[in-house]
């Protein structure tokens, strides 16, 4: 066995194993997430939410997985055709490709490379092509509206995430993701960073496209956005591209802030809970706060989305990131590099 | 091996979609294979052993620059067939150029030649020990650190020019002063009412309404009503 691994086979048959047993927890917690936010939603709104198919309607993602299978497959007169297809596509698989990197335990990671942080940040900025390329294959007005909206969002988000990923670098004094759980083995970054935390946050939600800043999809004005000429699989793609970056954006905020794997206190009761547990509560406590901030809030205008990004976390990101190195220079607490 | 098939793999693919940007017709399909071209340079930066370069090309070029490019590209209405018409009349100058620049690339080339030491730095781009981000930061900020500095200077300077040029003060546009909503009071607030309080009661004037109009009397045809009989 031991000699079988080593040969190129073998660690291709290792590597796809680990990968199909992160993708297929993934994907399922994808599918519970869509049934948990209708749960929530439904129950901050004093109604019931999905419970009709099977027990407390948790058959529900599958019945629905199955309604968009049935369903046809219609490709727009005028679209550009391969592209059209292509969209959906690039949007999941770019949301699976970037869990190659995020470590769930110590040393769980399927590729603990030295440039983790930027890997993920590469990928999450690659999120726009699928949904700027389906605005334009579409060939419709309401899906090009759609898709230069969230082009211009997503790009003016990502530059105050990564002055947030820097300040954070600059505490750790690593690019790799489990040198960046492990500095918070004392304190987890959000206590010392907590602005920095909130800017994190609200990025994320904008860079998902979640609410209050889903403007790409905005129903009231453009139907549904981008995604308005897709149906059956390939919206289905969309929908769960769309929910397994938001679980990829609570492990992003989990490993920078919420100390990863790491248990609140490393004290008895504490520690007998595995890391991976620890993960997995902290991302959904993330994703709790996704769907709060959901049903809450009411959508943003568009200029006031883009004040925002640029006008005040900008800003406020640059002048913390000097505050942060200012403070460790001068107390000497810069991490020991190299 | 696998490294020598998979640098062949890139190379080829990177530079076939180089070919692709030139010759597809569509100027969406072609910022497409750039970002093609861009994700196989960055594998090729992989297959070097700079992991921090290929990353930072695929943010940056492929998530920020390319997508703007794409952007405005998709807004770009371009007429094909115009641009096609003139094509048997520019082609001898074309030509001229491209054998111009063809010629001077291969003086280039002709002439170049490796420092006796560049051998041993090629595809070796991290001294021993020191993972590249940081030999990276090593040389940028201390040997370098006046180039790169006046490098962000000039592109702050490019930045400033292009919003100078673009920026134009438009009076009749309405704009909102956040500053101002958020620091007024009085005019919204919350209060505690009585259910089927009516508007008078908790001291809301209505706002004045406009008289009516009075209504014009249709007029008919004689007041005379008996006038037929």
């Amino acid at each position: 066995m031991e000699a079988f691994l080593a040969t190129p086979v073998g660690i291709l048959a290792l590597t796809v194993a680990q990968a199909m047993a992160l993708l297929v927890p993934l994907l399922i917690g994808v599918a519970y997430l869509t049934w948990a936010e209708r749960k929530i939603l439904g129950a901050m709104q004093m109604r019931k939410g999905p419970n009709v198919v099977g027990p407390f309607g948790l058959l529900q993602p599958f019945a629905d997985a199955l309604k968009m299978l049935m369903k046809e497959t219609i490709i727009p007169s005028g679209a550009s055709r391969a592209l059209f297809l292509m969209a959906p596509m690039i949007t999941f698989m770019l949301a699976m490709l970037a869990w190659a990197v995020i470590p769930v335990n110590d040393g769980w990671a399927i590729a603990d490379i030295n440039v983790g942080i930027l890997y993920l940040f590469a990928i999450s900025s690659l999120g726009v092509y699928g949904i700027i390329i389906a605005g334009w294959a579409s060939n419709s007005k309401y899906a090009f509206l759609g898709a230069l909206r969230s082009a211009a969002q997503m790009v003016s988000y990502e530059v105050s995430m990564g002055f947030v990923i820097v300040t954070v670098l600059l505490c750790v004094g690593s690019l790799n993701l489990t040198e960046i759980v492990r500095a918070q083995s004392t304190v987890w970054f959000i206590i010392p960073l907590f602005p920095m935390f909130v800017i994190m946050f609200i990025s994320a939600l904008a860079e998902t496209n979640r609410a209050p800043f889903d403007l790409p999809e905005g129903e009231s004005e453009l139907v549904a956005g981008f995604f308005v000429e897709y149906s059956s699989m390939s919206f289905a793609l969309f929908f769960l591209g769309e929910y397994a970056n938001m679980i990829l954006m609570s492990a992003l905020i989990t490993i920078l802030f919420l100390g990863g794997w790491l248990p609140p206190m490393a004290m008895e009761p504490f520690t007998w809970i595995p890391g991976p547990v620890w993960f997995i509560l902290k991302i959904c406590f993330c994703l709790f706060v996704f769907v709060w901030v959901r049903a809450t809030f009411p959508r943003y205008r568009y200029d006031q989305l883009m004040r925002l990004g640029w006008k005040v976390f900008l800003p406020f990101s640059l002048v913390w990131l000097i505050i942060t190195a200012a403070a460790l220079k001068i107390f000497g607490w810069l991490p020991a590099v190299g | 091996m696998i490294a020598a098939a998979a640098f062949y793999l890139f190379a080829a693919v990177l530079i076939a979609s180089a070919v692709m940007v030139v010759t597809s017709r569509n100027p969406v399909h072609s910022v497409l294979f750039l970002i093609l071209a861009f994700f196989n340079a960055a594998a090729l930066f992989l297959l070097a052993g700079a992991e921090f370069l290929a990353m930072i090309l695929v943010i940056v070029y492929v998530g920020a620059v390319a997508v703007l490019f794409l952007f405005v590209v998709m807004m770009l209405d371009v007429d094909f067939s115009a641009l096609r018409e003139g094509f048997q009349r520019y082609a001898p100058v074309g030509g001229a150029v491209g054998l111009v620049l063809f010629a001077e690339l291969v003086f280039v080339f002709g002439s170049w030649s490796f420092a006796d030491d560049v051998g041993g730095l090629r595809l070796n781009p991290t001294p021993e020990g020191v993972d590249n981000t940081r030999a990276i930061g090593r040389i940028l900020y201390t040997d370098h650190v006046w180039l790169f500095q006046l490098s962000g200077l000039i592109l702050l300077v490019a930045m400033i020019g292009a919003i100078v040029l673009t920026l134009r003060g438009r009076p009749a546009s309405k704009r909102q002063d956040i500053g101002a909503q958020v620091a007024r009071s009085g005019s919204v607030n919350l209060r505690q009412v009585r259910p089927g309080a009516g508007l008078g009661e908790i001291g809301i004037e209505r706002p004045p309404v406009e008289a009516p109009k009075p209504v014009k009397q249709v007029e008919h045809h004689g007041h005379d009503h008996g006038g037929h009989h």
